[in-house]
């Protein structure tokens, strides 16, 4: 899809990636415009998570090329942190699992990078992290330990600590897994207004439900490659492709 | 006289208890445990004398000794090491054959020689036992057959500057543990004098003597002798520091077979088979032959009784005992300091380590979790005293150490690589160096998950550090087994001993909870 918006947070060209002597991915085209949601969508095993995190450089890639907000991923070994420092500011991660440090409090795993990957003076990472908290509603939280939080709680502040940096792009997996449907619905506010903020968000995940709702487009990607890709309620409702109605059809099931 | 005993294995020792006045011998007890069918049997029996009569229907005559002593006493045969030989073991022959019996030898280590036939383990021990005034007032022991004197070892250099015990103010002396040579050398320290360095062997007062690691040894003259003859390289004082006898000793009841050995002891020094087995040992002089005429000529000498010391009360020893807890604690301490340092570097270097590196500190961790930490220290501290004399301090903080660092990196390890990758793949998205997600995301974490496994590990280390004492230092364990010898009960010294290392342990495993706990909470 050719889109015609003006700041780029995201472009992904002919991305390939091999796991093992397995390709898998072979030649992902992806943008994201900045103030946008895109939902990457996919059956389990269909190379979500691994697009997500080339872009993270968590992850070589073997050839394409990856840029974010003017920073260029190159193929090859992932470079070392050092080199990374750009990206890093730039791009935010929300893992499925939120992994969130147990050993520290809310405020703590929030303030942590800023602090000591930027340098920030404690009073100001403390006040940009009770921003945020205040923002996703999890300031009363501030310290509580990991453990101590429900699956909502942890993920906004897994959202906190990503956003901590202000990153223009923000990569999300399977961000609904854990919640219910009422907290999806909150979910999906917060990712909209954290989107109006100029940012470009991808999320990675296989809830129709959730990307008809919140999403602006939807990019589906089958056995390594992105078959289909549109605005999210045109995609979903009238799919052209086999992998998207099979998405359909798994929800459906899973519906009854 | 023959024990009227119709079934041939009953213990004859037993048999022989003179009066109702007598208590019951550890054997007879274990006796009639085993074959109460044969009470009525025994209690017949009880008077019966033993007399030299044909041995095949007797019992053996077990008696204990330590092998590892070694020539002249007692030492593995080379040309059948299953077998035993030393003038020791002719004496243990000669004796059976006395009582018309067979000998057959029990292998005991030395300083337990004492206790083991109090115990029952055998019926006599000789292994280069001295005659003590200690040992006197709590077992039975045989006539002397044997005068020694002890003497002093010193390097060729030293020969007319360490003349005497007096030459050697200030100085390190060497000589085993629990011998009457310690007893001189501790009684010299009291009048601030020398310092005893104790050994578990008479082997490595004297190449430590060599290495310079002590500037003398005092022993008996046969081991000086011995020594001198297979390993060179000091020379031996001639005027002796003291004189003194070689004894059997026997379970303290147990007077009636002691009797029965000193006669057989006495015609065979009469009837000089006793001077023929000396002679073959190379041991025999002329001091030996006066020794023998003096004793029979007179016919009380013997069976003479020294005056014995009164009971020491259990306090005196308190001060030693605590100093050595002291040395138990400090020796803990600096080896776990060593062993949590090392271990953390071994464990990164297992964890973030380059396959080489890997390969190299995985081997170290095998060879020393595979091997005896006694081994250990014997390779620190005898095997490299070629290329580096540490003390034996030093040399104990560091095989403890070492052995301890191959255990903590592998608790390390696998706390480290029990915290979850996705935590440490988020740490790398917010932009944290390698350095600093070590520092703030997976150190601190992996040190809650080994805190308990070090906690226990901690106090493991302070009953291994007892494991030293074969480098000769006297630590608490030491301390205690001296202190157990020289009143021969392991009672007190083994209460006051235990108490000592759970007042140490305890408030360690306490503390460990607690933090446990409140880490646990987050």
């Amino acid at each position: 899809m050719e889109s015609d918006v003006t700041a780029q947070a995201l472009a992904v060209r002919g991305l390939r990636a091999m796991r093992g002597s397995t390709p898998v991915l072979r030649g992902v085209e992806l943008d994201v415009a900045s103030g946008e949601i895109c939902a990457l969508m996919g059956v389990s095993g269909a190379g979500k998570s691994t697009v997500l995190r080339a872009i993270a450089a968590l992850q070589a890639f073997s050839e394409g090329s990856i840029v974010v907000d003017g920073i260029a991923l190159q193929p090859g070994p992932v470079p070392p942190e050092s080199r990374l420092r750009p990206l890093r500011s730039k791009v935010g991660f929300v893992f499925q699992a939120h992994s969130l440090f147990e050993h520290l409090t809310v405020m703590d795993n929030v303030t942590l990078a800023p602090i000591h990957a930027q340098g920030w003076t404690r009073e100001r990472a403390r006040g940009v992290a009770a921003a945020l908290l205040e923002t996703l509603g999890v300031a009363a939280r501030s310290g509580a330990y990991p453990r101590q939080l429900s699956g909502g709680e942890a993920q906004r502040v897994a959202i906190a600590r990503a956003l901590a940096l202000d990153p223009q792009l923000l990569l999300m997996d399977e961000p609904t897994s854990a919640l219910d449907p009422a907290r999806r619905g909150a979910l999906g506010e917060t990712l909209s207004a954290l989107a109006k903020q100029g940012r470009g968000l991808l999320i990675a995940t296989h809830d129709v439900d959730f990307a008809q709702d919140h999403a602006d487009r939807v990019a589906v990607l089958a056995d390594g490659v992105l078959v289909e890709h549109g605005p999210a309620r045109e995609v979903l409702a009238h799919p052209t492709h086999a992998a998207t109605r099979a998405l359909l059809q798994a929800t459906e099931m899973s519906g009854l | 006289m023959r024990c009227l005993s119709p079934a041939p294995n009953v213990h004859c020792t037993a048999q022989k208890q003179p009066g109702p006045d007598i208590p019951l011998t550890f054997a007879l007890t274990k006796t009639l445990f085993i074959r109460s069918a044969q009470l009525g049997a025994l209690l017949l029996l009880v008077g019966c004398r033993a007399t030299p009569v044909d041995g095949a229907a007797e019992p053996p005559l077990r008696w204990g000794g330590d092998a590892e002593g070694g020539a002249p006493f007692v030492e593995a045969d080379p040309n059948d090491p299953s077998r035993v030989r030393g003038f020791d073991v002719e004496i243990a022959d000669l004796i059976a054959q006395g009582l018309g019996r067979r000998a057959q030898f029990v292998q005991v280590a030395w300083a337990s020689i004492a206790q083991s036939v109090e115990r029952g383990d055998f019926d006599i021990g000789l292994s280069g036992i001295e005659d003590r005034p200690e040992l006197r007032d709590r077992q039975s022991l045989t006539m002397p057959y044997f005068e020694f004197r002890e003497v002093l070892a010193v390097r060729p250099a030293d020969r007319d500057r360490f003349r005497t015990l007096a030459d050697l103010a200030g100085r390190r002396v060497a000589t085993l543990g629990s011998t009457t040579a310690y007893q001189i050398l501790l009684d010299e320290q009291a009048r601030g004098k020398v310092f005893p360095v104790s050994y578990d062997d008479d082997v490595h007062p004297y190449t430590d003597l060599v290495a310079g690691r002590v500037d003398a040894v005092l022993l008996d003259h046969i081991i000086a002798e011995r020594r001198l003859r297979v390993l060179g390289g000091f020379v031996i004082q001639p005027d002796p520091v003291a004189t003194g006898h070689y004894v059997g000793v026997l379970a303290r009841a147990n007077v009636a077979l002691r009797d029965s050995m000193n006669a057989i002891l006495r015609e065979r020094m009469r009837d000089g088979s006793l001077e023929k087995i000396f002679r073959s040992w190379d041991v025999w002089d002329d001091a030996q032959a006066q020794y023998f005429a003096r004793v029979l000529a007179d016919t009380s000498a013997a069976s003479a009784r020294r005056a014995s010391n009164g009971p020491t009360s259990a306090l005196s020893y308190l001060p030693s005992l605590l100093r050595a807890a002291g040395i138990t604690l400090a020796l803990s301490v600096l080896s776990m300091m060593l062993a949590v340092t090392f271990g953390t570097a071994v464990a990164a270097g297992r964890v973030y380590g380059s396959a080489l590196l890997r390969g190299v500190l995985t081997v170290y961790v095998e060879v020393v979790r595979g091997t005896p930490v006694l081994l250990q220290l014997f390779v620190i501290y005898y095997g490299l005293s070629g290329v580096v004399r540490l003390p034996a301090f030093l040399a104990a903080v560091i095989g403890l150490g070492l052995n301890y660092a191959a255990y903590e990196s592998e608790i390390y390890r696998a706390a480290l690589e029990a915290i979850p990758r996705s935590q440490l793949e988020a740490a790398r998205t917010l932009g944290l160096s390698e350095g600093q997600i070590l520092r703030l995301v997976r150190g601190p974490q992996a040190l809650r998950l080994a805190l308990a496994p070090m906690t226990n590990d901690f106090v493991a280390l302070l009953k291994d550090s007892s494991l030293v004492s074969v480098i000769t230092v006297v630590e608490l364990t030491k301390q205690t087994a001296i202190y157990a010898t020289n009143i021969g009960s392991w009672v007190v010294p083994g209460v006051m001993c235990a108490l000592v290392y759970l007042s140490l342990s305890l408030p360690l495993s306490r503390f460990a909870g607690r933090l446990e706990r409140k880490w646990s909470l987050t």
